[in-house]
């Protein structure tokens, strides 16, 4: 008897679900072994994470709290991945949209009432999408690999994001580097006595916009047909140029307003490491998710509280990076899973034709 | 004389840095010769650094801590291999968890070291009668072991990759696979062979950042260099000199930043710092850009998973 792989031609929606599950569970048992490594119990430390995160209605706030940036970020990633662009800038796109956002309540006009909180959103989307713009061109015009440009960029954010929060920008009398407590005319309100931020339904309301996007129109088919076949769009006579500035604008723009959440509706101020790396698990949340907008917002609700969890557990001595590795982990494990999606192993003999 | 040993500074650092993201650079050329691309080289050099310097502050043993590094390299390209390879998945995709995952857990693992000192690296020695040698001595021949063994590697892959037998199937594994399959060669176990080898040296490059240049841990400390040294495979079309003058205008950039500083205190540092990743950005856009329809060296088959049915 040999075990053979043989090619499924499809799943249905049930397996894959059960099947992603299964290797979340899997890849809780792979960080188990680490750990173990450094002396802890992983059961109690799962115990605490969980019961802190999700079993409590502050904590579940909490992380649609955080979770706010890295669905943004998610969303932006995903719209590119969708077209095969590896956009792994919303770090530095986050960091520019929120460095732009500032500079708005500095230096912008005056607007009133709700007006004022549009202009600072523009501004931060627009800073996103420029700094994915200076990929966008080299890429369009000269075919320049976006991955490393989009990634150096981020380095070259975070220092400016640094500097203007510890020199220029930053707040009277305080030791840390951020800026001013945002002015209230601009701080996005609560919704009712949910102390949920409004920007949580305008987040999903963006999500459910991007799904129809891609579903009903021609633009979000381009793009889908450019990320599946670059050959077959070309001779279809799709811009390509266009459609890849246009998604990576798009992508950085909402990196960017992830900057804006944070700075109109979480932390009130722009905070010198103010990313924090949502754009980096904004690509784990959207590979994740395999794209779909609608999954990001689930995805970046668990990841965060996943995130705030350990924040909780370092309360006994297990590092914060508990989070990132076992995001790693699961993305790992994932990947792996996705093979079995589409490929079933079979045991006996080989068909004919069929080789080993 | 200052000017003199300004230079002599500036060289020497430009070199430390080099070779840095050189290891890196080298084994990616490999992996990336061999089609299978690794965007997880900043985690993967993460792991290097910390479990060299984890075995080196429990052991005090440099030779076993340079042995864990390698083979930490190693499982990770086991891994890495197993992914691209056998299960033919997306190499964006697993570069990326790789990444993930190392920046994670090299950080998980390396809480207790953070902040302790190992006392125990590769220190700079000189080597006799060619360090004697006035300005070209203390820039090339008062290095660490690491530094050396670098001056043998670069023309070893140099012959490896465009004189021997093996070189050429490794060129013929990144352009067409399908061909070396027919030739009877196991495409699977020697594509495993070179992603194993060249996340063992990426691992190396961690450990040229804790156990040589330095000598600490702190989480994220290789702060770019992986990206940089994968951007300098591309940039340096795939062979190992052009990527060694790379690495050295790159580490020659940030020396001179951190030089210039003394020099220029006005300049806010920020400045210097971001300095070679704008140097990185124009010089790939430069180096990569299709201005004109021009050949590029690109492996044709990188990226592509190698799949027997679908030939």
């Amino acid at each position: 008897m040999k075990l053979r792989l043989e090619r499924k031609s499809s799943s249905s929606g049930l397996f894959v679900f059960l099947n992603s599950v299964l290797f979340v569970a899997l890849a809780l048992v792979f960080s188990a072994i680490f750990i173990i490594a450094v002396g802890f119990n992983p059961l109690e430390v799962y115990g605490k994470m969980f019961s802190k995160a999700f079993l409590s209605a502050r904590g579940i706030r909490k992380a649609i709290e955080s979770g706010l940036p890295l669905m943004l970020c998610g969303l932006g990633v995903s719209i590119a991945f969708r077209m095969n662009l590896n956009n792994i800038g919303a770090e530095g796109q986050y960091a520019v949209g929120a460095i732009c956002g500032a500079a708005y309540v500095l230096y912008g006009p005056e607007l009133p009432g709700v007006l004022g909180i549009i202009a600072l959103a523009v501004c931060c989307f627009l800073g996103g999408a420029f700094w994915a713009m200076l990929c966008a061109l080299p890429k369009a015009y000269w075919d320049v690999d976006e991955s490393i440009t989009t990634l150096m960029l981020n380095y070259v954010a975070l220092i400016l994001l640094s500097y203007l929060c510890l020199g220029p920008w930053k707040a009277k009398g305080q030791n840390v580097g951020q800026t001013e407590k945002i002015p209230d005319i601009f701080a996005l309100p609560e919704i009712g006595e949910t102390k949920i931020s409004i920007a949580f339904p305008i987040v999903i309301l963006i999500a459910l916009l991007m799904f129809a996007f891609y579903k009903y129109t021609t633009s979000g088919y381009q793009i889908n047909v450019i990320g599946k076949s670059i050959n077959a769009a070309r001779y279809a006579g799709i811009n390509i140029k266009k459609n890849i500035m246009l998604v990576l604008a798009l992508s950085g723009g909402l990196a960017g307003l992830a900057g804006f959440v944070q700075y109109a509706a979480v932390t009130g101020r722009v905070q010198e490491n103010m990313p924090n790396n949502a754009g980096y698990t904004g690509i784990v949340i959207a590979y994740l998710a395999r794209f779909n907008p609608i999954v990001v917002i689930i995805v970046s609700i668990l990841f965060a509280g996943l995130q705030n969890s350990s924040a909780t557990v370092q309360v006994m001595g297990v590092p914060a990076q508990i989070a990132t590795m076992m995001q790693g982990a699961i993305m790992v494990v994932v990947i792996a899973g996705d093979f079995f999606q589409r490929y079933r192993i079979v045991l006996g003999d080989k068909k004919k034709g069929g080789k080993n | 004389m200052n000017l003199f040993n300004l230079l002599i500074s500036l060289f020497s650092g430009a070199i430390v840095y080099a070779v840095s993201v050189m290891y890196a650079g080298i084994g990616e050329t490999f992996s990336e010769r061999a089609g299978i691309m690794n965007l997880g080289v900043e985690g993967i050099m993460l792991m290097g650094a910390v479990s060299g310097y984890i075995t080196a502050v429990h052991t005090q043993n440099l030779a076993l801590s340079f042995l864990v590094v390698i083979l930490t390299g190693a499982v990770f390209g086991l891994v890495f291999a197993f992914l691209t390879v056998t299960l033919q998945a997306d190499q964006t995709v697993c570069g990326m968890a790789m990444l993930t995952f190392g920046t994670g857990l090299s950080g998980f693992l390396g809480k207790d070291v953070s902040g302790v000192a190992a006392n125990l690296k590769f220190t700079t020695f000189k080597i006799p009668l060619l360090g004697d040698i006035p300005f070209i001595g203390p820039i090339f021949f008062q290095q660490n072991l690491l530094v050396y063994m670098m001056y043998i590697i670069v023309p070893l892959a140099m012959i490896y990759i465009y004189k021997t037998k093996w070189g050429l199937y490794l060129r013929a594994l990144g352009e067409n696979p399908a061909a070396l399959d027919s030739a009877g060669m196991n495409v699977f176990a020697m594509r495993y062979a070179y992603v194993i080898f060249g996340c063992a040296m990426i691992a190396i490059s961690g450990s040229c950042v804790t156990l040589a240049n330095t000598n600490f841990w702190s989480s994220g400390m290789t702060a770019g260099k992986g990206w940089i040294a994968f951007a300098l495979v591309a940039f340096s079309s795939w062979n190992p000199v052009k990527l060694m003058f790379g690495a050295l205008l790159f580490g020659f950039i940030s020396c001179l930043g951190s030089n210039l500083q003394i020099y220029l205190p006005s300049v806010p540092t920020e400045i210097y710092s971001a300095l070679p990743y704008i140097a990185t950005i124009v010089a790939f856009i430069l180096a990569t850009g299709n201005f004109r329809k021009k050949h590029t060296a690109q492996p044709a088959a990188l990226a592509k998973p190698y799949d027997r049915e679908s030939r």
